[in-house]
């Protein structure tokens, strides 16, 4: 297991930005969801948009397009952020 | 010789084309049914080809097998529990991977499978090229390029559903890694050695046990070997999740897939790429779209115009088909001798009838409009610029377009509330889409404001009621969330899928599907609703009353003191009717709110439609029922009878009581049983009473 030290949540992520997803804080349905959109750990993530009042985000997920809220963003840590 | 059926499940993520595809194989021999679930319907189809007979069910699109909303729950049911013979299941050639995860996961249910790799055409252009013989060498599935749009490649998927159909099942080649295949291997030689058989190979007994699918689960359980299996399976299940460093199999398994699509995919799919930096055409649109100043301003401006042209626009066939009615009940009854029949045909069924079909323009351009905005994907992008506006009160961002159609009409806001993949955000918006004033409301906001305010103020009290009506909602919303729906948030991920143009053909298919469902189930129970409502308020009939009064009409030569006396009658005969005796006996029970009983009556008739409200004050302040909102005598009856505490609370329960009859017969359908219209009838009557009363008071304090 190699955690590298850049590890922030992707709800802080600014757009633009590119990040891979190392870990996923979420359980039971909301994770076997985001899992089936193809959000796992190692997956490499792109913030494209967020909503007026930053409280929606819109990520790319390799060729999906994905909306997220703030409180379901912050339990993605993503690390490597570029 | 009989044609030989084969039966096919149609399967695939949302937004892969699988209704338009259902749609090009099927063409003109379209024979369209509906299965009776509780919101969401698969559909299905029925033609015959070379010498066979196809019914294809068209299942709800599905991300994966799990259970999270309504149309993964349908899918997931059908393909476990129903016979079929064959899964169509069908990707989006431009995005393999993503679409592939589904694919897998259906391998393990050991069914004779097709892919149908649909949007060749569109791949083709992003310069995707999907090598489809080597991929169904690598599955051992038959892979088919197709295109629903252009109408290519669909022969070929047909021929191949024949021959799988008709040659005996080959294994299909899903390959994990070597942890979890050696563990696959342990379990399946133990099963094996045990000369434990199903239909389905031990291979896929074990992936399945691995998986915890439950039907499999369950079948083991019971048998003798369980005791020994149990150890093997909880020692597996720890090795791969340990391989996998994670507490959770869906994700191990997902991470499997994973693993094995990308290996397909390097292998099968070459991408040329067009220049990987530029923008799609997704992305461009979308940099307007969902501008973070512009989006919300644009979004107003389609909603605007969707209404525009719903009630405009829908308006006209609405007076056509009102004038129809009235003249049908006017020739119809004109050929019935018997009063008693002629009243029960044209008062109670014609004018019921009526009443249904007066409201399938609205539904219809309702209906095209909404098709379009989900055909395009637009749908998402609204959801996501008002989620955070929404969410502040318990709500999706997918509630604003029920809620706006509901001040419209609550019954295709209703219908409009399916746009909510999820249960709990469905069934909250629906609870709050009565308190958005329908339109038939406003001739009983048009006359009580006229009755109260002088010709400037009126309009703006009028919509001073709309907007209160509208908050009233969204707190009653937070009310809800907070006490009936309480728990944890519903997660908010969605998928932004491209922008597609819409299909006429498909928007024309499923708005005809939806309008007939609404005309055949709604047009029965608002039928009979209105013959209930008829009989209430004409039976008892006290014919002494009527001979006194007929005595004196005819001794009366003045025409004007006529209409007065038949008005009066009119008026007597509804007090002592069955409605007019549940008024008498309810009336202590409004006293509070400060109605009387005719108050009382008027808004019982409500329920049946709240435009009835008008015309039943108009009998009962005696000036026939031909009344209207722009009826000076009846806004000058008002003004003289009704005080304005009690005409405050009348308004008030208006805006909040229970919706009319048609409506909550969709209501109920649409939440998914009669307990939730009890729920319903509780809530509003609660909010309605107890704000009349507060309102009462407080406009009584005022002066």
């Amino acid at each position: 297991m190699i955690e590298k030290p850049t590890m922030t949540l992707l709800s802080a992520c600014s757009k633009g930005g590119m990040a891979t997803v190392c870990k996923i804080n979420a359980t039971g349905p909301l994770k076997q969801r985001l899992v089936s959109f193809g959000l796992m750990r190692g997956v490499e993530i792109i913030m494209l948009e967020c909503s007026p009042t930053k409280s929606t985000f819109e990520i790319k997920v390799g060729n999906v397009n994905l909306a997220l809220r703030k409180e379901e963003a912050a339990l993605i840590e993503v690390c490597d952020v570029r | 010789m009989s044609a030989k059926q084969i039966t096919i499940a149609l399967v695939g993520q949302p937004n892969v084309g699988k209704s338009m595809l259902i749609n090009s194989i099927s063409g003109a021999r379209l024979q369209v049914g509906n299965f009776t679930g509780v919101t969401v319907k698969k559909s299905q189809v029925s033609f015959e080809i070379s010498g066979y007979d196809f019914k294809i069910i068209d299942l709800p699109g599905t991300y994966a097998f799990t259970d999270y909303s309504i149309e993964e729950r349908v899918t997931h049911d059908f393909l476990i529990n129903e016979p079929y013979d064959i899964i169509i299941n069908v990707l989006d050639s431009t995005n393999m991977e993503k679409n592939l995860q589904l694919t897998a996961e259906l391998m393990t249910m050991s069914k004779k499978m097709v892919l149908a790799l649909n949007m060749s055409d569109e791949a083709d252009k992003e310069g995707i090229a999907i090598n489809a013989a080597y991929l169904s060498q690598l599955l051992g599935i038959p892979c088919t390029r197709v295109s629903a749009v252009a109408k290519s490649g669909l022969d070929e998927l047909i021929q191949s559903v024949i021959s799988v159909f008709n040659e005996p099942q080959q294994e299909q080649k899903l390959i994990f890694s070597e942890a979890v295949e050696g563990e696959i291997t342990l379990i399946e030689k133990y099963l094996t050695r045990h000369r434990y058989s199903t239909v389905i190979s031990n291979r896929n007994v074990a992936i399945n046990l691995l998986q915890k699918e439950t039907k499999t689960y369950r079948a083991l359980h019971d048998n003798p070997i369980w005791t020994e299996l149990q150890p093997i399976l909880i020692e597996a299940d720890h090795h791969v999740l340990l391989h996998h460093d994670t507490d959770d199999m869906k994700e191990a398994f997902a991470e499997e897939y994973r693993a094995f699509n990308r290996g397909i995919i390097a292998e099968t799919v070459k991408t040329t790429n067009t220049g990987q930096n530029k923008k799609t055409l997704t992305e461009k649109i979308d940099s307007v779209l969902i501008h973070p100043v512009m989006g919300i301003p644009i979004f107003l401006f389609f909603m605007w115009g969707l209404f525009q042209l719903t009630f405009e626009i829908g308006s006209i066939p609405m007076d056509w088909i009102d004038a129809f009615f009235g003249w049908v009940g006017t020739t119809v009854g004109a050929t019935i001798g018997n009063a008693e029949i002629r009243s029960l045909i044209v008062d109670g069924v014609i004018s019921g009838v009526g009443a249904v079909i007066l409201f399938v323009p609205n539904i219809v351009i309702l209906f095209v409009g909404i098709a379009l905005l989900e055909s395009t994907g637009y749908m998402s992008r609204v959801a996501f610029l008002l989620d955070g506006f929404f969410h502040k009160f318990g709500l999706h961002g997918q509630s604003f377009i029920p809620l706006v159609s509901g001040f419209g009409c609550s019954i295709p806001a209703y219908m409009s509330a399916r746009i909510l993949k999820n249960d709990r955000d469905r069934l909250l918006t629906l609870f709050v889409i009565g308190f958005m004033s329908c339109g038939a409301r406003l001739p009983v906001y048009v006359l009580f404001t006229g009755a109260f305010f002088g010709p400037a103020m009126a309009g703006n009290v009028l919509f001073g009621i709309y907007i209160l009506g509208a908050m009233i909602g969204l707190i009653a919303a937070k009310v809800l969330k907070m006490t009936a729906f309480k728990g944890a948030d519903e997660p908010f991920v969605m998928e932004m899928p491209k922008y597609r143009l819409p299909s006429v053909k498909l928007i024309w298919h499923t708005v005809l599907t939806k309008t007939m469902m609404y005309l055949k189930k709604a047009g029965t129970f608002i039928a009979a609703a209105s013959l209930l409502v008829w009989f209430l308020s004409t039976y008892p009939k006290n014919h002494e009353l009527s001979a006194v009064y007929e005595q004196k009409i005819e001794m009366e030569s003045r025409e004007e003191t006529k209409k007065i006396l038949e008005n009066t009658l009119a008026e007597a005969q509804l007090e002592q009717s069955f409605l007019g005796q549940i008024g008498h006996i309810i009336e202590p029970i409004f006293r509070p709110l400060g109605f009387d009983w005719k108050m009382a009556v008027a808004l019982q008739t409500g329920l049946a439609a709240k435009e009835v409200v008008v015309s039943t004050i108009g009998v009962l302040y005696s000036l026939g029922s031909d009344a209207t909102e722009q009826n000076n005598s009846l806004v000058n009856a008002i003004h003289e009878n009704i005080p304005f505490p009690s005409a405050v609370a009348f308004i008030v329960v208006i805006m909040t009581y229970l919706p009319c009859l048609a409506a909550s017969v969709v209501f109920t359908r649409e939440a998914g049983g009669i307990k939730y219209f009890v729920y319903l009838f509780v809530f509003t009557t609660i909010v309605a009473y107890s704000l009349a009363f507060l309102a009462y008071n407080i406009a009584k304090a005022i002066g």
